[in-house]
C-alpha cells in the first residue's frame, strides 16, 4: 500500500524523525494560511499524488511572497500531473503540501528496503542525493551503500555509523544523522514497511538533518496489524474497478486490452493473459478468483469484467481444486443471467467436478463457448477478437 | 525414489480442527499420507476423525514421532506457528498460508538458517509424492505415480495445469513442489533441482516461474553449471504491468529488475528448453523427455 508524502511525514514526526515545518492544503486559501504559519519565504508548494517525479512534471514550485503562494497553489491544485510514474494519462492534484523552504548546503539519498533474496533489511544510502537512484545504481553501483541488517537482532549503532561515514558526513552531523536513521528503522519495523524513501535527505547550512522528502510504502500481508496506515487509503488514486473488486476480495488489476480474463491462481492468471496476448489479442485485465471462491464472488468477478467498456470476449479459466468446477460454473451462469452478457465467453474448466460443471454451463441455455484445454482455448479467443 | 517425502513421511497438522485444516488433512488421509497427528493449542487430547490432537507440535512429535508439519495457521499466527515446527526439530515443514506478513517471513528465514528444518512455501500448495504421499492442498487425481519428471513452481494451479498436462501425455511425475509465490520463501528453485539432480529416479524436470525477484536467474546459472538431466522452463507474467503486484505478494516486477524477458533470457542461456506456449507444454515434453519415459 502506497501513501502521500505528508501522511508519511506525520509517521515521521511522530517517531522523531526531523522534517521542515509544513502542511496540506486543499484550496489555495488554506495554502496561504499555512504558508502565514510557517514564519517566513521561501515556501515550497508540492502536489500529492501516489508517484514520483513530480518536481519535473511541474508539482512542485516554490513561492516568495504570499501572492505567489496563492497563484501556485491554484497552479498546482486541479492540474493532471504526468510524471514518469503516472502514465500518459497523469494524476488529477486535489491536495498540495506547503512547507518552509531549507538552506540546503547538501542533499543525500537514503532508504530502508526489504531484500527478498537476502531475507535482511537493507539501509541504502548515497552523496547521490535528489536524483533518480535507479540510474545511480546502474550506472554507478559504487556510490551507493548498502548495510544489510539481520531483523531478527534489529539495527546497532555500528550499522548507522557505517552509513554515515560512508556518506563522508562532517563531525557536528554524524550525531544528528545516526539518531534519524535509528528512529527510521523503528518507524520501518513497528508499521511492517515495504519501503522507507527520503530522497533528498538533507544538511543545512546550519547543520541540521531534514527529510525534505518522504515515501513510505506498506506490506499489505502486514495491513491487518496497522489499522491506522489502512485509514491512510486514498480511493481517489486508485482504479475505480479495483476498488470494487477490492470490496469483493477478488484480486483484479485493469489493464487496457479487449479480451477479460477470469482465473483461479494468481500464476495461472499471469499465463493466461499471456495466452491471451499470443494469439493475438491483449487481455483487459488481470483477475484471480483465488483457491477459495464460491459462486457469489465468481458472479461479482464476472460482473466487474464486463463493466469494463473495452473488453470484447471473455476467457474463463479455472483448474479446480478447491474451487470446483460446479461451483464455478454456477456463478458464471447467474451473473450471465443477471447482467445479460453481450460478448463471447469461452469457459475452459480442468479438475474437481469438472463433469458437473461442464454439465450446468451446458444446460443452462446460454451462449457459452467451451474449451477442451489451453490451446483450444486460446484458439477460440483468437477468433473471437479477428472477428 | 522421490524427493523429501516419500510413503514413509509422518505427517502433523498444524491447525487441524479449523475449516480447511480439517478439510485437506483428510484429504491427505484419503490418498494414503500417515497423518499421525495433530495440533490445535486448547484441543489437545481430542481427536479429529481417528488422529489424536496436541496442544502443541512438541507433544505431538514426542508421542507420534512426526517428522513433517503441514501448516494452516492463519496468517497473524502462522510464522510462529513455523518457528514452533522449528523448536522441534521437525525435519519438513510444509506451509500452505497465504498472506504472513514479510517481516515475519524474513525472521523465520534468518531462525530457519540455524536449524536442520527445511520449509516448503509459504503460500504455496505443498509437495506430492504421487501414489506415496501428499502433504498439501494439489488435486491428486491429476498427478501419475511413477516418475521420472519432476515439477517444481512457485504457483499453485499453474503446477496443476503443467501436471495435468505431463499425465495427459502419459509422462508420470516424481515428485511436485510448490515452492510458494510469496517474496520470502523457505525451499527454493536450487533446493529442488538440486535434489531432482541427485535423485536416480528422476530424468527430466519442468520449473515453472513468474515476474518477481531473481530466483528465475539463479536456478538457471545453477542449472548451467550443475545439471545434466533436461530442464524445460515456463515463466508467467510476459505481459504483466510493471509495478503492480499480481496476486502473488512476491509477483512484481520492481523497475526493470523481475521482468518475465529477464528471466527468459537467463534461462535461455543456461540451456534450459523454454516453453513459450503453456497450451502446448504437454507436447513440448514428449519432445524434450523422449525416450526417458
Amino acid at each position: 500500500m502506497k501513501i502521500h508524502e505528508y501522511q508519511a511525514k506525520t509517521l515521521f514526526e511522530r517517531y522523531d524523525v526531523p522534517i521542515p515545518k509544513g502542511s496540506v492544503a486543499f484550496s489555495p486559501e488554506e495554502a496561504r494560511t499555512i504558508a502565514a504559519d510557517l514564519g517566513g519565504f521561501p515556501v515550497v508548494v508540492k502536489a500529492q499524488i501516489h508517484a514520483g517525479g513530480r518536481g519535473k512534471g511541474g508539482g512542485v514550485k516554490l513561492a516568495h511572497t504570499m501572492d505567489e503562494v496563492s497563484a501556485v497553489a491554484s497552479e498546482i491544485l486541479g492540474m493532471t500531473l504526468v510524471t514518469h510514474q503516472t502514465g500518459p494519462e497523469g494524476r488529477l492534484v486535489k491536495k498540495v503540501l506547503v512547507e518552509q523552504g531549507l538552506n540546503i548546503a547538501k542533499e543525500l539519498y537514503l532508504s530502508i528496503v526489504a531484500d527478498r533474496a537476502s531475507a535482511k533489511i537493507v539501509i541504502m544510502a548515497s552523496e547521490a542525493g535528489g536524483m533518480d537512484i535507479e540510474a545511480v545504481a546502474e550506472q554507478t553501483p559504487e556510490k551507493i551503500i548498502k548495510v544489510y541488517i539481520n531483523p531478527l537482532t534489529g539495527i546497532q549503532s555500528y550499522h548507522c555509523l557505517q552509513v554515515a561515514y560512508g556518506l563522508h558526513l562532517e563531525a557536528p552531523t554524524v550525531k544528528p544523522f545516526v539518531q534519524l536513521l535509528n528512529n527510521l528503522y523503528r518507524l520501518f519495523v513497528a508499521y511492517d514497511a515495504s519501503l522507507v524513501e527520503i530522497n533528498p535527505l538533507v544538511i543545512t547550512a546550519e547543520q541540521t538533518v531534514l527529510a525534505l522528502d518522504a515515501k513510505v510504502n506498506f506490506d499489505d500481508n502486514a495491513l491487518f496489524r496497522h489499522k491506522d496506515i489502512v485509514e491512510f487509503r486514498d480511493l481517489d488514486e486508485e482504479d475505480p474497478l479495483e476498488i470494487e473488486a477490492s470490496n469483493f476480495n477478488l484480486n483484479y488489476i485493469n489493464l487496457d486490452g479487449n479480451v477479460g480474463n477470469m482465473v483461479n491462481g494468481a500464476g495461472l492468471a499471469m499465463a493466461t493473459m499471456d495466452i491471451i496476448k499470443l494469439a493475438g489479442a491483449r487481455p483487459a485485465n488481470f483477475l484471480d478468483v483465488g483457491g477459495g471462491a464460491n459462486a457469489e464472488m465468481v458472479e461479482n468477478g464476472f460482473r466487474i469484467i464486463l463493466s469494463d467498456p473495452n473488453v470484447k470476449g471473455i476467457l474463463i479459466n479455472i483448474f479446480g481444486g478447491i474451487l470446483r468446477c460446479d461451483v464455478l460454473a454456477e456463478g458464471v451462469v447467474n451473473a450471465a443471467k443477471k447482467t445479460g452478457i453481450q460478448v463471447p465467453v469461452v469457459v475452459r474448466m480442468e479438475g474437481t467436478n469438472v463433469e458437473q460443471g461442464r454439465k450446468i454451463l451446458a444446460d443452462s441455455g446460454l451462449n457459452l463457448t467451451p474449451a477442451v484445454d489451453l490451446k483450444d482455448a486460446a484458439a477460440k479467443v483468437a477468433q473471437i477478437v479477428t472477428r | 525414489m522421490s524427493i523429501f517425502v516419500n510413503k514413509d513421511t509422518k505427517v502433523v497438522v498444524q491447525g487441524i480442527t479449523g475449516r480447511e485444516g480439517q478439510f485437506h488433512a483428510r484429504q491427505c488421509v484419503a490418498y494414503g499420507t500417515q497423518v499421525v497427528a495433530g495440533v490445535t493449542p486448547g484441543k489437545g487430547g481430542q481427536k479429529m476423525d481417528d488422529i489424536p490432537v496436541f496442544h502443541t507440535v512438541a507433544e505431538a512429535r514426542q508421542a507420534t514421532a512426526a517428522n513433517c508439519s503441514l501448516i494452516f495457521v492463519p496468517p497473524p499466527f502462522a510464522a510462529a506457528a513455523i518457528m514452533e515446527a522449528i523448536d522441534a526439530e521437525i525435519e519438513l515443514i510444509v506451509a500452505i498460508t497465504e498472506g504472513i506478513p514479510v517481516l515475519d517471513m524474513m525472521k523465520v528465514k534468518n531462525y530457519l538458517s540455524q536449524s536442520r528444518s527445511r520449509l516448503i512455501g509459504p503460500n504455496c500448495p505443498g509437495i506430492i509424492t504421487p501414489g506415496e504421499c501428499k502433504v498439501g492442498i494439489m488435486p491428486a487425481p491429476t498427478h501419475k505415480p511413477g516418475g521420472p519428471i519432476g515439477v517444481v513452481s512457485r504457483s499453485g494451479t499453474l503446477t496443476y495445469e503443467v501436471v495435468h498436462q505431463l499425465t495427459g501425455k502419459g509422462i508420470g511425475q516424481t515428485t511436485c513442489i510448490g515452492i510458494g509465490g510469496d517474496p520470502v520463501n523457505g525451499t527454493n528453485f536450487i533446493d529442488c533441482l538440486a535434489a531432482f539432480q541427485a535423485d536416480p529416479q528422476t530424468k527430466g524436470i519442468v520449473m515453472v516461474g513468474e515476474i518477481g525477484g531473481s530466483a528465475e536467474e539463479e536456478a538457471a546459472e545453477f542449472i548451467a553449471q550443475n545439471m545434466s538431466k533436461p530442464v524445460i522452463g515456463f515463466i508467467a507474467g510476459l505481459t504483466a504491468p510493471p509495478g503492480r503486484r499480481m496476486g502473488h505478494a512476491g509477483a512484481i516486477i520492481s523497475g526493470n529488475s523481475g521482468t518475465a524477458q529477464g528471466k527468459i533470457d537467463a534461462m535461455n542461456a543456461a540451456g534450459i528448453h523454454i516453453c513459450k506456449d503453456l497450451g502446448r507444454l504437454g507436447e513440448l515434453c514428449t519432445e524434450v523427455f523422449k525416450g526417458l519415459y
